[in-house]
């Protein structure tokens, strides 16, 4: 009897009190959800903004969370296939697995830029399912969160009329923050970036930002001394405007090239989390568009 | 055996050749084909004389790498979803051993996927989950060889054909539980009336805050053998060649273990900077007949062996590209052997002779450097100092390690 009394108590927290459980994978997507869901969701988001996610280590808690998991919500394109199917598969969790409900891939619901035509290793870390860092799309995001939005009405039918009218709430809220965004990054069309990784071309795509270089000579390669000369050379007939980095990119070699070039470095958010004031998707753009919009006042 | 070698380089290139390419689709690795990588290591090594381990009978793979240049365990994974039900994985390893080229099926395994409530079972060949290296491949170790207690307890890694099952605790604590049953005939084990290996395992591990985490494990194996014979025993080698043979026969052999990791990325990027310290004790009880034949001579007699040991190691990358290591082991034998008849041997001097007798600790001081030039590519330099009483030897192995096709994702 005694047995069983324990027994259920370890049971206890894994019995949601009619709450979805959701893993999300990164930041981005954790705000998405809490948009969408509200209070009808608890979210573990299992990377901060200082974390690449291509490497992440399939750690005890990450596994242990995947367990109580009733929902995935990741990026997908290969970007977490480092981490991800080991955490599900060690998870026990029938909920998660790939082919169920429970699943959901971002990147998938979008059409991906930069697909390759082969693979190959020697190209460095590509995903073959094309380049994964799409939440950095604002239209992107509109369709995302109307898949994402579908999936958390289908796993929790009871709340279903909930997430509509969530969804409904948000798009409003959305578009017309895209809207302003896309009138007040005007002036940064044909702005020259180089970038450490290729994570901003949704962004660059989005806002008509012009991208020179990459600081990786290869995704996922760190630059040698030998690439970063080459690299100089080459920007020094087309100078950028600035260099772009991400919270959890080594600043080493963009500090270097920043000097050489007399070029500025910014630091942008990248994603929920990656500085004080990007608490939400809404302000990760507010905050993304000002922090390029004062560099380029910073050059004229 | 130049046949052999020529097979297997072809099997190599021909694998060599095929870069992965796969469909758009979810994250699988691979789509519909399975995932397949390839990982080729090969060494140089300089050092005095053979490896020995005063007061233990060896299991198989306990040696050094031949001298000079010479090939690690090329090892061929493929692994996929069957469908929605079952994950399955098969590892071969190509390997050289005493000059001829062996196929060795290290892992075949099926697991399940859609049992739920944490429960999963995995059955076929699979390396156990007790302890914490055991279950990991060695190209994922951070030395090129098995700590001393691994070689010595499980003649490198214990792995056999069975079932296991698993449960993970529904908390926020990683909390696992399991169990398995297998043929239990490979070593530390032997021939058997069937299935008599048994193997527990906890395992509980959490976070410290952004940037921490740590994981302590504890398991126990047991198995019965009708009989068990060594591979070597000591300075064995002149002895076989006159036909002597050690077998133990009705033997007991019990293994309790602990474990212990803790990992520090200071920026919660593991694959830019990263100190981990891991830890293992492993203490082996057994009890046997032992019957020793040397031509037309023979002696029979119980046999008690308590055996222990531990190792623990402190490994840092200190950049994505360069990794640091040391190591330090010890392991530790008592045998008891009780003469029940003898038939021209003398037992004692047998027992000097072959060094079984021996009570004294091995100990071994190992310090490595490792220069990645991608995650998938790895030259490594390590020494080895070895002392057991008075004397002492040194092994020095340069390595390389390359992992070829899709992205395998380490467990932690």
């Amino acid at each position: 009897m005694r047995f069983y009394l324990l027994f259920s108590l370890l049971l206890l927290p894994g019995i949601c009190w009619g709450k979805v459980h959701v893993f999300a994978c990164e930041p981005e997507w954790a705000s998405l959800t809490e948009q969408l869901a509200g209070d009808h969701a608890t979210i573990f988001t299992a990377t901060h903004a200082q974390q690449d996610p291509h490497h992440i280590e399939a750690r005890p808690s990450l596994i242990a969370q995947m367990r109580k998991a009733d929902m995935v919500v990741c990026t997908g394109a290969d970007l977490e296939v480092g981490w991800l199917p080991l955490l599900i598969r060690r998870s026990g969790n029938a909920k998660v697995q790939t082919n169920k409900p429970g699943y959901f891939e971002a990147a998938m619901e979008v059409e991906r830029l930069d697909i390759p035509e082969s693979v190959d290793r020697s190209q460095g870390d590509v995903h073959s399912a094309g380049n994964p860092h799409v939440h950095l799309d604002p239209n992107r995001i509109t369709t995302i969160a109307a898949a994402l939005s579908k999936r958390l009405a289908a796993i929790d039918p009871d709340n279903q009329s909930a997430y509509i009218e969530q969804l409904k709430t948000f798009q409003a809220k959305w578009n017309e923050h895209v809207s302003k965004w896309q009138l007040k990054a005007k002036p940064l069309r044909g702005m020259k970036i180089v970038t450490h990784h290729k994570d901003w071309v949704y962004l660059n795509h989005w806002l008509g930002l012009q991208e020179l270089a990459t600081i990786e000579p290869k995704p996922g390669i760190p630059p040698s001394a030998k690439d970063q000369k080459r690299l100089l050379t080459e920007l020094s007939a087309n100078k950028p405007d600035a260099i772009v980095l991400a919270p959890y990119q080594n600043a080493k070699a963009a500090n270097w090239l920043s000097q050489k070039l007399d070029a500025g470095i910014i630091k942008l958010p990248y994603t929920v989390g990656g500085d004080g004031q990007s608490q939400d998707l809404f302000n990760l753009f507010d905050r993304t568009i000002d922090l390029l919009l004062s560099a380029q006042r910073a050059i004229k | 055996m130049l046949n052999c070698k020529r097979a297997g380089a072809a099997m190599l290139a021909t694998f060599f050749a095929s870069s992965f390419s796969h469909a758009q689709g979810y994250i699988s690795g691979n789509e519909f084909n399975p995932s397949i990588s390839l990982i080729l290591d090969g060494r140089y090594a300089e050092y005095q004389d053979d490896f020995e381990l005063p007061g233990f009978l060896l299991g198989p793979e306990s040696g050094l790498p031949t001298k000079g240049f010479s090939l690690g365990h090329s090892e061929l994974t493929i692994s996929a979803n069957v469908d929605d039900q079952f994950y399955g994985s098969t590892s071969i390893a190509i390997a050289e051993h005493d000059g001829s080229t062996e196929v060795e099926l290290e892992e075949a395994y099926l697991e399940t996927l859609g049992l739920g409530h944490g429960a999963t079972v995995k059955f076929g060949r699979f390396l156990s989950h007790i302890g914490y290296l055991n279950n990991q491949h060695e190209h994922s170790w951070a030395f090129y060889d098995a700590p001393l207690i691994y070689t010595a307890m499980f003649g490198k890694t214990l792995y056999d054909d069975g079932i296991q099952g698993r449960w993970l605790a529904p908390t926020d604590l990683y909390l696992e539980f399991g169990v398995e049953v297998t043929r239990g005939d490979s070593f530390p084990g032997g021939e058997n009336k069937g299935n008599e290996g048994k193997a527990l395992f906890a395992k509980i591990g959490n976070d410290l805050g952004n940037n921490v985490s740590w994981q302590l494990g504890a398991s126990a194996y047991s198995s019965q053998f009708d009989e068990r014979s060594t591979e070597s025993h000591g300075h064995g080698h002149e002895e076989e060649e006159h036909g002597a043979e050690l077998h133990l026969m009705e033997g007991e052999v019990d293994i309790t273990g602990v474990d212990a990791v803790f990992k520090w990325s200071p920026t919660g990027n593991a694959r830019n900077q990263q100190l981990v310290f891991q830890a293992e004790y492993f203490q082996r009880d057994e009890d046997a007949t032992a019957e020793f034949h040397e031509d037309v001579n023979s002696f029979v007699s119980d046999y008690q062996g308590e055996h222990k040991g531990y190792y623990a190691q402190a490994v840092y990358r200190f950049s994505p590209n360069w990794r640091t290591g040391i190591r330090y082991g010890e392991i530790e034998p008592k045998n008891q052997f009780e003469e029940l008849e003898s038939n021209g041997i003398d037992m004692d001097e047998f027992l000097e002779e072959t060094e079984l007798g021996s009570t004294e600790k091995t100990q071994r001081r190992s310090i490595m450097f490792e220069y990645n030039p991608s995650e998938f590519s790895r030259v490594r330099l390590q020494y080895n100092h070895r002392g057991w009483g008075e004397n002492q030897d040194e092994v020095w192995v340069l390595q390389y390690n390359m992992s070829l096709g899709s992205h395998g994702a380490h467990s932690y």
